[in-house]
């Protein structure tokens, strides 16, 4: 069985103390296996973005346990959480995604090189990454000269370059109009289908309705969701 | 254009949403015959196949339709709204319950809708379609995240009154940026 790329078990995250006390996520259980986007729905302060930043090691549960491919991140030194983070995960926003003064290529390139692996393996990387999400003729242009769509690709391409399987997403499509929005989950899905695993936060069911499964978050607890894990006969279909 | 014809282009441009009868095109056929806004354009062919044409009155029919919006005057019954509105005025319903449910139904439905669209990129009337019923699943979700909070104004479901308390200032920061 294809062990999940993410997995929280009974995920507490308590904000402030006393008056201001907000539990942010209360016995939040899920998990992502390699091949499958999973979407996250909620209203405001319904702990969407906790829930992102838990599962991407920004923050740390309370109670309750995250484990990327198997591994507990309670039991990671800091050393170790920003290594994982480097070499693991992915993230995608809303904006604000890429280093003005790098061009496409270079900037998804960072990652790998902040990691120690060559310039020139870590550009031949990047550039089938950007060649994965459909941007490769655009490698050599700087964010300020490619479209709001095609830097979200970008982003795409260096949430998932090299090693890296796990993307977290938050409102990606958020200052795109609905057409560029809809190519840009379109690569995030097939990205997924190539393998990779997928968690997205939004609160538009039309982006939403590109995952495999919907989880629905209210006050921090997941009060439903759209169907089971994909099994894993179900996920050979979906990479074949 | 025969009638098969027809049901068969009626379908495949709207991708079979709405299927259509043989039966129901002939009878319709009959009485656009019968009103003067279509003829026969010659004697059965060995099939016992029957061309029509439109006749002038019938062009002209139809572009009025086109120059003319749809009806929207009428509100054809809606058995969500008909429910929602039933649960919210009777005792015993749990209303947070029955959102919940059909919300999820609902994204399931625009799951498979989205599904539908990825291979149907290269057919514009029937991704038209498909567009038409994912704006629709759409909108059905966020009037059914508006009436959460219309309830959630109206009867707190939180017993713990200080953590409400506590997601009331977040929601608040948040909808303030």
């Amino acid at each position: 069985m294809t062990a999940p790329m993410l997995q929280l078990a009974d995920v507490t995250r308590v904000h402030g103390e006393g008056e201001a006390r907000v539990i942010a996520l209360d016995g939040v259980s899920l998990s992502v296996a390699p091949g499958e986007l999973v979407a996250v729905m909620g209203p405001s302060g319904s702990g969407k973005s906790t829930l992102l930043n838990v599962a991407g090691a920004l923050d740390l549960p309370d109670q309750g346990q995250v484990l990327v491919e198997g591994q507990d991140l309670a039991s990671l030194s800091p050393r170790e959480l920003a290594a994982l983070r480097r070499r693991r995960l992915g993230f995608v926003f809303q904006d604000l995604n890429l280093i003005p003064s790098l061009t496409a290529v270079e900037n998804v390139a960072l990652p790998l090189e902040l990691d120690g692996v060559s310039a020139r393996t870590a550009r031949r990387q990047a550039s089938d990454a950007l060649e994965s999400v459909g941007i490769r003729d655009l490698a050599s242009r700087f964010p300020e000269e490619m479209s709001g769509g095609q830097q979200q690709r970008a982003a795409i391409a260096r949430a998932l370059v090299g090693e890296r399987r796990l993307v977290l997403a938050d409102e990606p499509t958020g200052a795109l109009d609905s057409t560029t929005g809809e190519a840009v989950l379109r690569v995030l899905r097939e990205r997924c289908d190539d393998g990779a695993a997928g968690l997205l936060v939004t609160h538009e069911a039309r982006h939403a309705a590109w995952a495999d499964r919907v989880v629905f978050l209210r006050d921090g607890k997941v009060v439903d969701t759209t169907g089971d894990p994909a099994s894993p006969e179900s996920l050979l279909t979906a990479g074949a | 254009m025969y009638g098969a014809q027809l049901r068969q282009e009626f379908e495949s441009r709207t991708g079979g949403t709405w299927p259509l009868n043989v039966g129901q095109v002939y009878t319709t056929l009959s009485r656009l015959e019968r009103d003067g806004f279509v003829e026969a354009s010659g004697a059965a062919d060995e099939e016992g196949r029957i061309e029509y044409r439109l006749t002038t009155a019938g062009r002209a029919e139809v572009q009025r339709w086109w120059s003319a919006p749809v009806d929207r005057g009428q509100t054809p019954r809606d058995e969500l709204a008909i429910k929602l509105a039933l649960a919210v005025t009777l005792p015993g319903v749990d209303v947070p319950s029955v959102v919940q449910t059909q919300r999820t139904a609902t994204m399931r439905h625009l799951r498979d809708l989205t599904r539908l669209k990825v291979d149907a990129t290269e057919d514009l009337a029937w991704s038209l379609v498909l567009e038409s019923l994912v704006f629709q699943a759409e909108a059905e979700i966020r009037w059914l995240d508006h009436i959460e909070s219309r309830l959630a104004r109206v009867r707190p479901t939180r017993p713990d009154a200080s953590s409400t308390a506590g997601h009331r200032r977040t929601t608040d920061a948040e909808a303030t940026r």
